[in-house]
């Protein structure tokens, strides 16, 4: 590992104007949990980290008048789980920050980071994309708002330029009985990489019926992709075992995945139309009051209410 | 004298331990005060304390940080190596490459366990002319620190040639495949064909005439299983630190099994004599087999010859997967024949085991424990050692034995279900036992097999049903058994009585799972003290008599006999003593329970002992012996596995091992043996594998993608300990190590084959493995 330049500014300003310093060779850091990793085995060589810890606004988590939250690009998993207003409104993205890593990891990795590192197996960036999460970005000339369902680019790749960024993720006020539910797959229970995730969000009418939706799959081609035709299939419906059916052909229609050692592309294909199906299913249970059996939103929102 | 040991052990009832879901239920611990109890282990506080030293601990003064070039290439000849970039490197103090080394001899050394061939062990350190497998070490530098030599490294300029490659068994013994080593031909039945092959060596083991035997038969299974390249996956990382003194004498520091071992393989590849090399055992995170060749301690030498400085070598993750020897992969055709009333008749296989890049692979051991657990009159195994352009494979606990098990139990699990007969059942009704012929030909000395059976049947998890599914998944239960032969080789130990009544236990077996506590408390029960007042040391080679790995199963066996010896030497010398200040005849002082007596008069030891200055001054007890009394040991798994029949995945619901330990020493280390060698068996069943893209290269060189168990993917291991005493250990000693990893991937495969009908013919049986079976995908 070559030495680097260790820098830790008080200010979006300070930050900003050290990456713009030296462009493609300065990157900001949140938890370091994939960034340092990177460094250590040679993936990627830098001449100054900037440490984005040390920002306040970067560490906040803003509850608005609206509903609407706002999450520090720097704030780690664990605080995203265990905060109320997440919990009750998000459920899908506590699905996604609880899965991150192990209890170690999940005390420093962030989402903000899991969406800057850009690897089409981020756990988190389907679940922000589905609720329609927007990036705010900061950058030389001032700020920018940027969908989160475009975010990424390519495999590790983004639309935040090298002198940019991501200061925090705002998630926009829910509309009623609206619910997320974020599912992996792995072949072991704990610290692998998704082989194929599914992040899935519904909003239902009165009637239980269900009036929006979105489906955005993980790990299944170079940049998170979102499903368009399995959200029609299941918007009008009641989530019938018919409609999940089609909508888990439309996910398996959408995807291109590859193969690695971490899965097949067949395997992948499958898969993504079983996750999408369950998570599905677990979205429409979540909107109808229900709990997802053996989610972790379960065990918080029981967390949270004897604290 | 007479003391507990000398009561003979074949009396002994046998004697069942049970774990069930974490409660203890101890039967009994027989007659002995010291052996079958729990007491702390010694080197308990310094491991859980973090003082413990291990090989990557190692501090010397003025150290310098060494690194290692490896090949890129799976296959290739080294046209050049140009260092002189790499020696500017500011901070760069030595650079050595196999020019270094002596000319090694093509020629086979005695290392105790194994042995090998000189110039194969020596180009598997530093390469020569050829690297055959991606990682093969070609250069180091030794440096000011670690990110130095890495820099120095990647400037050293080599050419390659690149060569065709085969990454696999099959394409390997495929006709005009690529030959790893052009040179070598086939032998076969001990015999020099004179065919240039990637097969080293074909060997052929049989009993009576089995392909008559078959056409008796009603009923055969047969079935073709394939095994892939698995680690050891021992946590700490390899490593060696070494000093060549100005006088030519050069001590090394290093994690492994075996100190003589490392001071023998590196003296010889460095051309010395083992008198100017010195070992020194570090404590050691791990090793299952895979830390007993050496890779990094010669080199670690010559880099300090080079810089006269001491120089610590520490691999990393990626380099130990891709650089150390792994376990082989395998290719079997296993045929078994019975009767319509479910009698074994006829068995005959052929196992095909990859070596690697330089010849020697586990098939002999496969070969032997295959039949091992059946009474099976004709029978006939044909093994194979083939060459591939992957790392040089090494032993993984009971070497060979699990790939050849995972065949064999599936196809006995196939002719069970074909015969209709209870998987447990038919295995009883053809266990061998004392006086069965095994395929290499000696008959069974007295084995607890049937014993093992009869308690898997008893158990309450086989008594117990499946239980209900889970939504969209399905149940089933699997049963295999296996055997591992275990072994003695030498083992010294000397023994000094402390005035306080303590001894000091001084023992050259390394301690990789609770050793130092099975030996103290052998000679403790000898000698009539407690556990904790025999104090143990691993020492280096130069302070002990010779002794053999830490492997085989064989260190609480063998070492265990040593500490015996000692111990009584200790006795023989102390009763002497107490003659004297009694004033009688040593012939009328006897010792037994931790005391001496004549007559009324009694002694405790600790009272002895401090009448040593007054008696003749202090007294040392020491053994060194080669004991041939080893028994084998029988193991059985019983699992209960879920699978999400959409997505593949499987779940071990419920796991229960029973193992004939001969005697449980410290029943908690070998409870540990048993759930260890369970979780990695786990491992072995459902996730782990060596996967290689197109070119030969592995490409999950991290702990992230090589997918050891984790604590989520592991059920309570309920574990019984037989006992069935071995008659050639004074307390009925069997090694408990090995045999534990025998049975897992069968029983994984048959409780899968129970769940969703499907037969799995390789390993890992992963998710996708599962979906492929199905038809899914």
């Amino acid at each position: 590992m070559d030495d680097f330049e260790y820098v830790r500014p008080g200010s979006v300003g300070e930050a900003v104007a050290l990456l713009a310093e030296k462009p493609g060779r300065a990157r900001a850091m949140a938890g370091g949990t994939d960034l340092l990793v990177q460094l250590k085995v040679g993936r990627r060589t830098l001449d100054r980290v900037v440490d984005v810890k040390g920002i306040a606004e970067l560490n906040e988590i803003h509850v608005g008048s609206d509903g609407g939250i706002t999450i520090g690009a720097a704030v780690p998993c664990h605080r995203v789980y265990d905060h109320p207003a997440i919990v009750a409104g998000f459920p899908g993205i506590v699905d996604s920050a609880s899965i991150v890593g192990g209890i170690a990891i999940q005390g420093r990795a962030t989402l903000g980071g899991n969406l800057c590192n850009g690897a089409p197996s981020g756990d988190s960036i389907p679940s922000l994309a589905v609720v329609g999460a927007v990036a705010v970005i900061a950058g030389p000339s001032g700020r920018r708002e940027f969908p989160v369902s475009e975010f990424c680019t390519g495999p590790g790749q983004t639309v935040l330029g090298a002198d940019e960024l991501l200061v925090a993720i705002r998630l926009p006020a829910p509309p009623p009985r609206s619910f997320g539910h974020y599912l992996r797959f792995i072949p072991r229970n704990e610290m692998d990489i998704a082989v194929a995730g599914a992040g899935a969000w519904v909003a239902l009418d009165e009637a239980g019926v269900v009036t929006a939706a979105r489906v955005v799959l993980a790990s299944v081609a170079p940049t998170p992709i979102e499903v368009p035709d399995a959200a029609t299939a299941i918007i009008g419906t009641r989530g019938e075992a018919t409609a999940l059916e089609a909508a888990s052909e439309a996910a398996k229609a959408a995807a291109r995945p590859i193969t690695d050692m971490r899965g097949t592309q067949a395997q992948r294909r499958h898969l993504s139309g079983v996750l999408t199906k369950r998570a599905l299913a677990g979205a429409i249970a979540r909107a109808r009051g229900e709990h997802v059996p053996g989610a972790h939103e379960a065990h918080r929102v029981h967390a949270s209410a004897t604290h | 004298m007479t003391t507990t040991a000398d009561r003979p052990a074949t009396s002994s009832p046998t004697r069942v331990i049970s774990i069930n879901d974490g409660a203890n239920i101890i039967v009994s611990h027989g007659d002995y005060a010291v052996i079958g109890t729990r007491p702390v282990r010694h080197d308990g506080v310094d491991k859980v304390t973090g003082r413990a030293v291990y090989g990557g601990d190692t501090r010397l003064n003025g150290l310098l940080f060494g690194k290692v070039l490896r090949s890129p290439h799976v296959h290739a000849r080294i046209v050049s190596i140009d260092t002189s970039k790499a020696r500017a490197v500011p901070g760069v103090h030595a650079i050595v490459t196999n020019a270094d080394l002596p000319t090694a001899e093509d020629r086979e050394v005695n290392l105790g366990e194994g042995g090998g061939n000189l110039k194969y062990m020596s180009d598997n350190v530093l390469a020569s002319d050829l690297v055959l497998y991606k990682g093969h070490a070609i250069a180091a530098v030794a440096a000011i620190n670690v990110h130095v030599a890495e820099a120095a490294c990647a400037l050293i300029e080599v050419e390659y040639e690149v060569l065709p490659a085969v990454h696999e068994i099959k394409a390997a013994i495929a006709e005009g495949a690529p030959l790893v080593h052009p040179s070598l031909t086939t032998k076969s039945l001990g015999k020099d064909t004179g065919v240039h092959s990637n097969i080293t060596n074909h060997a052929r083991l049989q009993i009576g005439d089995p392909d008559a035997a078959f056409a008796r038969a009603d009923v055969i299974a047969e079935g073709e299983f394939t095994t892939t390249m698995v680690h050891q996956g021992y946590i700490e990382p390899t490593n060696a630190t070494a000093m060549w003194y100005a006088d030519g004498k050069v001590t090394i520091w290093t994690s492994t099994q075996g100190s003589f071992a490392a001071r023998d393989s590196t003296a010889q590849i460095l051309g010395l004599p083992v008198s100017r090399v010195k070992a020194v055992p570090q404590e050691i995170g791990g090793g299952f087999g895979g830390k007993i060749n050496v890779y990094l301690e010669p080199v670690a030498a010559l880099l300090s010859r080079a810089s006269g400085r001491p120089v610590k070598l520490i691999m990393t993750r990626a380099e130990v997967f891709q650089a150390t020897g792994p376990a082989p992969g395998s290719y079997s055709k296993v045929k078994f024949g019975a009767t319509k009333d479910g009698r074994l008749v006829a068995a005959s296989a052929e196992i095909y085991m990859e070596s690697g890049a330089y010849p020697g692979s586990d098939t002999g051991a496969a070969m032997r424990c295959l039949y091992s657990p059946y009474k099976i009159d004709d029978m006939r195994v044909d093994g194979y050692d083939v060459l591939t352009n992957r790392p040089k494979t090494a032993p993984y606990r009971a070497p060979g034995a699990p790939q050849a098990a995972f065949a064999s139990e599936q196809v006995i699990d196939d002719l069970a279900r074909k015969l209709g007969m209870d998987p447990v059942e038919f295995r009883l009704l053809n266990a061998a036992h004392e006086g069965t012929r095994l395929v290499n030909g000696p008959l069974h000395k007295k084995v607890g097999g049937i014993e093992v059976l009869e308690q898997t049947k008893a158990h309450a998890h086989y008594q117990s049903d499946l239980g209900t599914p889970s939504p969209g998944t399905k149940r089933g239960r699997g049963v295999a058994i296996g055997y591992w032969f275990n072994i003695g080789l030498p083992s010294s130990v000397a023994i000094s009585v402390n005035a306080d009544g303590s001894v000091t236990l001084v023992e050259g077996s390394t301690d990789i799972g609770g050793s130092r506590a099975s030996i103290a408390m052998q000679a403790a029960e000898i000698l009539g003290v407690r556990a904790e007042d025999v104090r143990p040391s691993v020492v280096d080679t130069d302070s002990i008599g010779y002794t053999g790995v830490t492997g085989g199963s064989r260190t609480t066996y063998a070492t265990g006999l040593a500490a015996i010896e000692a111990a009584r030497h200790v006795i023989a010398q102390m009763t002497a003593r107490v003659a004297k200040v009694w004033s009688v005849s040593p012939d009328e002082v006897s010792h037994d329970h931790g005391a001496f007596r004549a007559g009324t008069r009694s002694m405790s030891f600790k009272d002895a002992a401090g009448h040593l200055d007054e008696t003749g001054g202090p007294i040392t007890g020491t053994a060194s012996l080669d004991p041939q009394g080893h028994g084998g040991a029988f193991a059985t798994v019983t699992c209960d596995v879920e699978i999400d029949v959409e997505t593949g995945k499987t779940q071990v619901l419920k796991w229960t091992i029973v193992q004939d330990a001969g005697k449980a020493i410290h029943p908690s280390y070998v409870e540990g043996q048993f759930q260890g060698a369970s979780a990695q068996g786990i491992g072995w069943a459902l996730s782990e594998e060596y996967f290689m893209n197109s070119k030969g290269e592995m490409t999950n060189t991290s702990l992230l993608d090589y997918r050891l168990p984790t604590a989520f993917d592991v059920p309570m291991i309920n574990t019984v300990i037989v006992e069935v005493p071995n008659p050639g250990h004074p307390f009925g000693v069997r090694g408990v190590g090995e045999a534990s990893i025998v049975p897992p991937m069968a029983a994984v495969a048959n409780a899968i084959r129970d769940a969703i009908g499907v037969r799995m013919h390789a390993l890992p049986m992963n998710p996708g493995a599962i979906l492929h079976a199905l038809g899914t995908i």
